[in-house]
């Protein structure tokens, strides 16, 4: 590792790619496929935080943790998906924000 | 300005670049394109790290499953993209501000853990003459082997969930139904009937 690049640069890079995905979430509210997408950026630059921290406080378990967060993303991702392709089915359209159907 | 340094900024530029085509792409179909991009650029930062094994897993997982699973669903749903659209200008301003005002508060807290936090006086060391992988699997496999069920758990019922989401039965497919036929019997698979002569028989 060069001494120039240190832990604060990864964790620059993590913040930023943290704030697209939120900011994909805001600007994207209809599509629901984007607001997943971004879900996976927000996920991803969590895994840049564990990975940064976990090389270097030279402890591994920040590796472990990332491994589970992908277990879990792709779960996420995997079932997000499965529903969004039912609601289709069901409207024939997949605009979320007006998506009232469990409302009361 | 050493190679490592060139090569971080060039990966986190294309990371965060492509980053943000995913979510201002008019096209869903180059939002996920650019969001494998992302992925892949952010398993070469993972490599920089030092963290092989991560980012080949990365690689496997997320270009290779989720994002290929995007694409199919992207492809698969014919929906109007451009009304979806709608909105977009009007929540610019408010989604802008909270992004960047999200921006600099974890800029300034990240800061401040990297220069004075635990990170400074870190005393651990990670074992010598040993590979990144090895290193994951001496750990994972011990300490972690119940969080590893565990996820290996949490796959399964995502998997059931995924399935019993989208499966359906629907009403007059021609489909071949095993127990149907082993239960039919010559006596109601056979009738006998009388025909009488210059009419014919008709269902």
């Amino acid at each position: 590792m060069s001494p120039d690049i240190g832990l604060s640069h990864y964790l620059a890079v993590a913040a930023i790619l943290f704030t697209i995905g939120v900011f994909g979430i805001f600007v994207n509210r209809r599509n629901v496929i984007v607001i997943l997408m971004s879900i996976e950026l927000i996920l991803l630059a969590v895994n840049i935080n564990l990975v940064a921290f976990s090389m270097f406080l030279h402890d591994v378990a920040g590796q472990i943790f990332a491994m589970f967060v992908l277990t879990v993303a792709a779960a996420e991702a995997a079932v997000g998906l499965a529903i969004l392709v039912t609601f289709f089915r069901n409207r024939g359209d997949i605009a979320v924000d007006d998506a009232s159907m469990m409302k009361g | 300005m050493g190679l490592q340094a060139i090569a971080f900024y060039i990966m986190s530029a294309v990371t965060l670049g492509s980053a943000l085509m995913v979510v201002s792409a008019r096209n869903p179909v180059h939002s996920v394109l650019f969001l494998i991009l992302s992925f892949f650029s952010a398993a070469g930062l993972f490599v920089l790290l030092g963290a092989e094994f991560l980012a080949m897993l990365l690689v496997v997982v997320y270009v290779g499953a989720v994002a290929v699973l995007f694409l199919f669903v992207v492809m698969m749903l014919d929906v109007d993209f451009g009304s979806l659209r709608q909105g977009f200008a009007r929540y610019l301003p408010f989604g802008g501000v909270v992004a960047a005002l999200l921006l600099i508060e974890m800029v300034l807290v990240s800061g401040a853990i990297a220069e004075r936090g635990a990170v400074a006086h870190a005393t651990n060391t990670l074992p010598e003459g040993i590979s990144n992988v090895e290193a994951i699997g001496r750990v994972l496999y011990t300490d972690y082997v119940y969080f590893f069920q565990a996820a290996g758990m949490v796959l399964l019922v995502a998997m059931i969930g995924a399935i019993t989401l989208t499966l359906r039965h629907r009403p007059g497919v021609k489909k071949q139904d095993i127990a149907a036929q082993v239960a039919r019997t010559p006596a109601k698979g056979m009738a006998v009937v009388q025909v009488e002569t210059g009419k014919g028989i008709s269902e």
